[in-house]
């Protein structure tokens, strides 16, 4: 159902609930990853550090050393590892943070197997979509750049303040390149709240996998792009105009544009 | 009931009133009996003239026979006690009591004493002169005598008699004495309506009065007592009825308009004080539970999607699922909540945020008539901090100061500057590992609020804990042992009695061997544990240099903390307010300045009062 490579893919996962490691491992090891598994943050980057992983999921909250840290850390060692982080006390400042300090995602605990094996799909596309673009950038793929006033938070989602005060929301190139063939998309109704760092909509791949969108912002939606419903091919069209998800009154913009980062950069 | 309003007000007016009643009863009667005196005298005199004249005829005739008569019938009236005529040489010639005649009187007698003082009488003298007032006995009724002169005329020194010479000037006096029991009685009558009168308007007086403060004074005070007991004991919502329009009546309302913000301010205080340990609260419930509920989860909605070929455990899979996600649900709600207590930072002004914390507990400043003296520094940088939750500290710390000074009179101070601080004394060491990875933070032995740095030294010996301040520089350490600078063995990790210390180096004051402590993403910790000497080093903060602090101090003259629970105040439930206190406030205060990159610290005097001191750092952007 997944269209992954058939290489070993090989998963650190790190928590210091045993429940939890057992869980990824059965969970992930159906799809065909190997995981190894680390009940704190030392152990993990002991292994980080000798070991090649495509990926790292790791929970914020871990005795001695926290998930933050472990960031830091192999921030430090400039190791090339995309972790993915997850917490039991998710927050917008956890996740708002994991994604400052360079983790890919942000998985809130408890996810359902469905959840997890979407986020370590991307996190794997991810990786893949990087190197293929370090090692021979291919002059005939199509990159579409992200506008230069627009700014992001992580890589999946972008928004742009208007004059008026109003705030429109979209997905990114990458994000829309690494979920692949999208389905369906799913929005929130009407004059729902958003938070910042939170799921604000979902998007059904081709593949089956449901992913969720990082919303940039807290506010309140007070419009929504109803052609993408109807059409979703829009979005992989043209994703930073006229595929826009929501437009948003904001709630907190000062507060939280600290967290946002250009998103040409 | 002496000590009523209504009680003393009665008392000074009816005070008053008998003074004043007395001294107009005395007047008036003092003023009447002078005239009804001087009427009697006129009339006795006339009396006494009147006599004279009657015996005139008489005496002219020599008749003494009639003139005897005409006495003893004078005599007979019966407010008359004596009428008697006497001559020059003092021998009683007439009298109405038979027995009298023919005695003679000494001159210096009460009745001749005014005319014969002197060695020459005198021979003419004013009524009042010649009237006298006695009593018999000290008992018995007032007497009135009157002294009339028989004066010496043509025709008694003309008459065939010749008794009389004509240079004689007074031949004798008729001397006529009146009893003044009708007067005295009409008088003593008089006084007493007039005390009787005096008396019921004093009563009258009074009773009206009482029934007045009844009225305007003593229910409106006790309706206003009740409601400070009721207030007292917790009820703000009482409030006291329309008193009217009179200065109690105003009382009244500013005093349910008192209670009123009082109610809301507490509402406001109770409200934020909840929210910070709910949230807490949630935090941790969230965090522990979704650790399971993520076991179960995963592995439900697993078997969930491997099981699609089989309906009948599919179907039951899915309520598991369904409601594993319920729950998922309600926890995050309950991080919904908790997120509120999480800071918004934004670029503010430290004074407005004060200013603002200082109006939500004004009105119980007031109530308490505790000053506050403001000094704020003129130009402070703004700092990035959640202006909301940074009044909660303020709210909190000018509470607890207002709690400390209590019903006495006092003083809250609250201070800004600007200050450069060495990370030397200021900085806290909130992790320190040892060599092998084991964590040396003590929770249990705090030092000033903070879970201190536990590490074992080794004498010969001997051995014993020492607990390090983590606060680097400022050595609030605490030893179970005496440390000389050379009988140190070894500074070991209590855990796995690790050697903590470094033999390339020592202590560059005093030569000491130094321990070296892991601080995690932050370098080594260098430093000395002597008596004498607590050097310390850590290469990571000195590096950073001074930075900018704005400082905050707010003191106040309260009774202060005793040195024993010092170290617990900012432990969370630890509370001197028993039942009233969640022990949350200063604990909040605590996890607030944390996460801004704060320090709060505490010094205290017992009896003399508490400083808080906070450092905010300004940030250099």
């Amino acid at each position: 159902m997944m269209t992954m490579s058939k290489e070993d893919k090989h998963l650190l996962a790190i928590d210091d609930e045993q429940v939890i490691l057992d869980a990824v491992k059965r969970v992930a090891g159906s799809e065909g990853w190997q995981v190894s598994t680390a009940a704190d943050a030392h152990q993990g980057l002991d292994l980080a550090l000798k070991n090649e992983y495509d990926l790292c999921l790791c929970d914020i909250k871990l005795p001695d050393m926290d998930g933050f840290e472990f960031l830091e850390h192999l921030n430090r060692t400039n190791s090339p590892l995309p972790v993915i982080m997850t917490t039991g006390y998710a927050t917008v400042e956890n996740a708002v943070k994991s994604l400052d300090l360079g983790a890919i995602d942000y998985l809130p605990k408890p996810f359902t197997a469905d959840e997890l094996l979407s986020a370590l799909y991307r996190g794997f596309r991810y990786v893949q979509i990087q190197q293929q673009h370090q090692s021979k950038p291919d002059p005939n793929s199509l990159i579409v750049p992200c506008p230069s006033q627009y700014k992001k938070l992580g890589y999946a989602s972008w928004c742009f303040m208007d004059l008026d005060g109003s705030v429109k929301i979209g997905l990114s190139f990458l994000f829309l390149k690494i979920i692949g063939v999208i389905k369906k998309i799913n929005l929130l109704p009407m004059e729902s709240e958003i938070n910042q760092g939170f799921s604000c909509a979902e998007v059904e791949a081709k593949n089956g996998l449901v992913h969720p969108v990082v919303s940039p912002l807290s506010g309140q939606i007070i419009q929504r792009n109803e052609n993408l419903i109807e059409n979703p091919e829009i979005l992989e069209k043209d994703p930073y105009f006229e595929g826009w998800l929501y437009v948003i009154v904001p709630h907190n913009l000062n507060y939280e544009i600290n967290h946002l980062t250009f998103c040409c950069q | 009931m002496f000590n009523k309003i209504s009680f003393k007000l009665i008392l000074t007016i009816v005070v008053v009133a008998i003074l004043v009643f007395t001294g107009y009863a005395i007047i008036t009667l003092q003023t009447q009996t002078n005239l009804v005196m001087s009427q009697v005298k006129n009339f006795v005199n006339t009396q006494s003239e009147t006599i004279k004249n009657s015996t005139k005829v008489s005496m002219l005739n020599n008749n003494r026979e009639l003139t005897h008569e005409i006495i003893r019938t004078v005599g007979q009236q019966p407010c008359i006690r004596q009428v008697r005529i006497l001559n020059k040489e003092g021998e009683v010639m007439y009298a109405a009591d038979t027995t009298e005649i023919g005695k003679v009187l000494d001159k210096k007698a009460e009745a001749c004493y005014s005319c014969h003082a002197s060695d020459q009488p005198l021979e003419k003298l004013t009524i009042s002169e010649r009237v006298r007032v006695y009593r018999k006995h000290p008992d018995s009724t007032r007497i009135m005598g009157i002294i009339n002169p028989i004066y010496n005329e043509p025709s008694c020194w003309q008459a065939d008699c010749h008794v009389h010479s004509k240079n004689q000037k007074v031949l004798g006096v008729l001397d006529l004495t009146v009893c003044l029991k009708h007067v005295d009685q009409e008088i003593a009558s008089v006084r007493q309506k007039m005390v009787v009168m005096a008396g019921l308007a004093i009563i009258l007086l009074a009773a009206i009065l009482w029934l007045l403060i009844q009225k305007f004074v003593d229910r409106p005070v006790k309706k206003l007592l009740t409601a400070t007991r009721q207030v007292a004991s917790g009820n703000l919502n009482y409030n006291i009825p329309d008193l009217g329009n009179d200065e109690l009546g105003i009382l009244a309302r500013s005093f349910n308009n008192m209670t009123r913000k009082l109610a809301e301010a507490r509402q406001q205080l109770f409200q934020s004080d909840k929210m910070a340990s709910l949230g807490r609260l949630a935090a941790g419930v969230a965090h522990e539970i979704n650790n399971p509920l993520t076991g179960i989860l995963t592995y439900a909605s697993f078997l969930l999607k491997r099981t699609k070929n089989q309906p009948e455990i599919h179907n039951d899979l899915q309520v598991i699922v369904r409601e594993t996600m319920r729950s998922r649900e309600i926890v995050k709600g309950l991080l919904d909540f908790a997120r509120q207590s999480i800071p918004k930072k934004i670029k503010t002004d430290i004074h407005q945020v004060i200013n603002r914390a200082l109006t939500v507990v004004e009105n119980q400043l007031t109530l308490n008539h505790i000053e506050v003296e403001k000094k704020f520094a003129p130009r402070l940088p703004e700092v990035q901090i959640d202006p909301n939750q940074m009044q909660q500290v303020f709210i909190n710390l000018i509470s607890n100061a207002q709690h400390a000074i209590g019903s006495k009179v006092g003083k809250i101070k609250i201070k800004t500057t600007l200050v450069r601080l060495s990370p030397y004394g200021k900085v806290q060491i909130k992790q320190a590992l040892c060599p092998k990875g084991h964590d040396l933070m003590d929770e249990r032995q705090r030092i000033d609020g903070l879970p201190s740095i536990k590490i074992k030294v080794q004498l010969d010996g001997q051995e014993g804990m020492v607990y390090l301040d983590p606060i680097y520089g400022r050595n609030h350490f605490r030893s179970e042992i005496s440390v000389k600078n050379d009988d140190i063995k070894d500074i070991v990790c209590p855990k796995c009695n690790i050697s903590l210390i470094d033999k390339e180096q020592t202590c560059p004051k005093c030569e000491a061997p130094v321990y070296v402590l892991e601080i995690p993403g932050k370098g080594q910790l260098q430093g000395c544990f002597t008596d004498d000497c607590q050097w310390q080093y850590w290469d990571f903060i000195e590096k950073q240099g001074p930075r900018d602090y704005i400082e905050i101090k707010v003191s106040d003259t309260g009774c202060g903390i005793p040195p024993e629970i010092i170290d617990k105040i900012f432990d969370p439930f630890f509370t001197t307010k028993g039942q009233q206190g969640t022990g949350l406030g200063l604990a909040v205060i605590w996890g607030i300045l944390e996460n801004h990159e704060g320090t709060i610290s505490v010094e205290s005097k017992l009896g003399k009062g508490t400083t808080f001191t906070i450092h905010l750092p300004v940030q250099t952007t």
